[in-house]
């Protein structure tokens, strides 16, 4: 079919980063053909067997921020090219493609809202925004979201998904890793609660970095969740597959990394009443 | 001695040198205009082949397998070094050293990163790549010296953390970020030294300190300059490109106000002459605790933090 009837037709090539916009969506755990509508009222996560479908952080604030509480902070931050970076594109052009995709100028959404009442520092990752990666923005803004958690004396609660540092900030973007682990003890030194919630993936320096240093750990079911990616561990140990269930939120559980591992269709409710213990 | 490419031409004229030197003194001729010459000439070479390095030969530098590694530093810049083993949770990684030792007159405490020299060395320091509990050993170290007063020299050499099935059940990431959040509070002094390779997060997580220094010819960024290559440019064939794209050179991190000091290296490298090498990092080692010792630590802390918080390029 050529682009042209396609488009009188109605219908898009999906990229794999945006959720379906078909009224009909094939569920890549079960392979069940869902009803588009019946899985946005589960919120994305699939009625016959839990599998989670990755969203974005608009779905997130929608989900677990109470309706119309979000004030966004820091909204312009975005990225500069301290490094003038060019691989086979320019890092400025990945960028601007990024935002306009995403909607948003940084791989994180940062503000304040609340939770069921509770009101929190708020901040949401997207893994459409050049793989969730952190590089000077992203370290930024959260630094200035743990700021503005401790002078309003607000819990922090981060939804965390990231394939790791922004490359093509090198060096750069590795230091964020310290800047926004440094700006953690603030938080801990003024004693307000951090939860942070792990989605599918956060892999690299956020999960070695912020995403691991929460009072509270939660993970979303069948996230995976580590610091190599499971390519980068075949090929250094030469090896064809991983162990079943390798890296997931599951096993993390089981080794104690992870406080809870919670079905996105509870995570308010679970939030809420960690909100309400902690304050 | 293993020879790099761009050093070979070097090494042939030494040792053309060397059998001209021996010949004169054996057959007890006069060669000495010669002999004059071809040191002149060598000396030209040295100048030429390391005024100019490429991003990419200092990396091969930072790997060249004669680069003196932690203990080869340790061992000659301190005396009375005693090795403290095990993080006291599961056990004790080889790929991570660290111990009380003096330097100069002073009692500190030292970690490092250590490679081993030869294969079988080498295979059971996994390559300077650690495990969780080599991150854990080494907060342990650290706050070991903050609870006793001494300060911390951490010396920092390695490809990355290692990408173990084990490593990671067992909480890579958590330990590389409790060493991130244990480092940015630590009441006590810390001096951190690329020496070799700053391999990402595996490298940062023992690198959190109030005076970064960096070797003249090691390498730190966020990802090696061939894994770099093989993501962004989906070929194995760009890592000269991938190195200079990154700007993992100790100038580079100079400017960029990721490291505070470049220490410089012997000309041709730190494995041309180890001794040299030590000599010089200890008398800037020693400089540097100087002037941290006597900050109190609150203001030490504050002041590392601060200067965390301030790296990084944005535009808002
Ligand atoms: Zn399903």
């Amino acid at each position: 079919m050529k682009w042209f009837e396609r488009m009188k037709k109605g219908i898009r090539t999906l990229t794999k980063r945006e959720l379906p916009e078909d009224l009909w969506v094939k569920c890549e755990g079960c392979g069940e053909i869902l009803y588009r509508r019946e899985l946005e009222t589960s919120l994305w996560v699939c009625p016959k067997c839990g599998y989670h479908f990755r969203i974005g952080h608009k779905e997130y604030i929608n989900i677990l921020l109470d309706a119309g509480s979000f004030e966004e902070m820091y909204a312009e931050l975005t990225s500069a090219d301290p490094l003038k970076f060019k691989d086979s594109k320019r890092y400025t052009d990945r960028v601007r493609e990024a935002r306009r995709r995403t909607g948003t100028n940084s791989a994180l959404r940062t503000g304040a809202g609340s939770i069921e009442g509770h009101p929190v520092a708020f901040g949401v990752m997207d893994f459409g925004f050049i793989g969730g990666s952190m590089g000077s923005a992203v370290g930024e803004k959260f630094v200035r979201l743990v700021d503005r958690a401790v002078s309003d004396g607000r819990p922090l609660v981060v939804v965390a998904s990231s394939g790791g540092a922004r490359m093509q900030e090198g060096a750069l973007s590795l230091m964020q890793m310290a800047k926004t682990s440094a700006k953690l003890t603030e938080l801990s030194e003024a004693r307000l609660p951090y939860i942070c919630v792990l989605t599918h993936p956060t892999t690299g320096g956020v999960t070695a970095s912020f995403a691991m240093l929460g009072d509270v750990l939660i993970a979303e079911p069948g996230a995976l969740i580590g610091f190599a990616g499971p390519r980068v561990i075949k090929q250094a140990l030469g090896l064809e597959e991983l162990p079943e269930g390798f890296q997931r939120a599951e096993s993390l559980l089981e080794h104690g990394f992870l406080d809870m591992v919670v079905d996105r269709r509870e995570l308010k409710k679970v939030l809420a009443k960690l909100l309400e213990h902690f304050t | 001695m293993a020879i790099l490419d761009f050093e070979r031409p070097i090494v042939e004229l030494e040792e053309k040198l060397g059998g001209l030197r021996r010949y004169a003194e054996q057959e007890g001729v006069d060669l000495s205009d010669k002999i004059a010459r071809l040191e002149r000439e060598l000396e030209r070479l040295r100048e030429e082949v390391f005024s100019k390095l490429t991003p990419w030969q200092r990396v091969q530098l930072a790997r060249h397998p004669d680069r003196p590694y932690a203990l080869d530093y340790i061992n000659r810049m301190t005396i009375d070094f005693l090795e403290l083993h095990g993080d006291r949770y599961f056990g004790d990684d080889p790929a991570v050293v660290g111990g009380l030792a003096k330097l100069g007159e002073r009692s500190v405490v030292v970690i490092g990163q250590q490679k081993g020299r030869g294969t079988k060395e080498n295979i059971r320091r996994r390559f300077g790549m650690p495990n969780p509990e080599g991150y854990r050993k080494a907060m342990r170290l650290m706050k070991l010296g903050a609870k006793f007063g001494l300060p911390v020299i951490s010396l920092v050499d390695t490809p990355g953390a290692y990408p173990g099935i084990e490593a990671e059940e067992r909480g890579q990431a958590e330990a590389i970020a409790r060493n991130l959040y244990g480092m940015a509070m630590l009441p006590t002094p810390i001096v951190v030294v690329i020496i070799g390779e700053g391999g990402s997060g595996g490298a940062l997580g023992m690198g959190v300190g109030d005076r970064v220094l960096m070797m003249e010819n090691a390498w730190y960024s966020v990802i090696a300059p061939e894994s770099c290559s093989s993501i962004l440019w989906r070929s194995h064939e760009k890592k000269e490109e991938a190195a200079e794209a990154l700007k993992l050179t100790a100038q580079d991190l100079l400017k960029l106000g990721i490291v505070d000091r470049v220490v410089p290296e012997p000309l041709g490298g730190a494995h041309r002459d180890p001794e040299g090498a030590a000599r010089t990092l200890k008398e800037v080692l020693v400089e540097e605790l100087d002037a941290l010792v006597d900050v109190p630590p609150e203001e030490l802390v504050r002041r590392r933090r601060e200067k965390f918080y301030r790296m990084g390029v944005w535009e808002e």
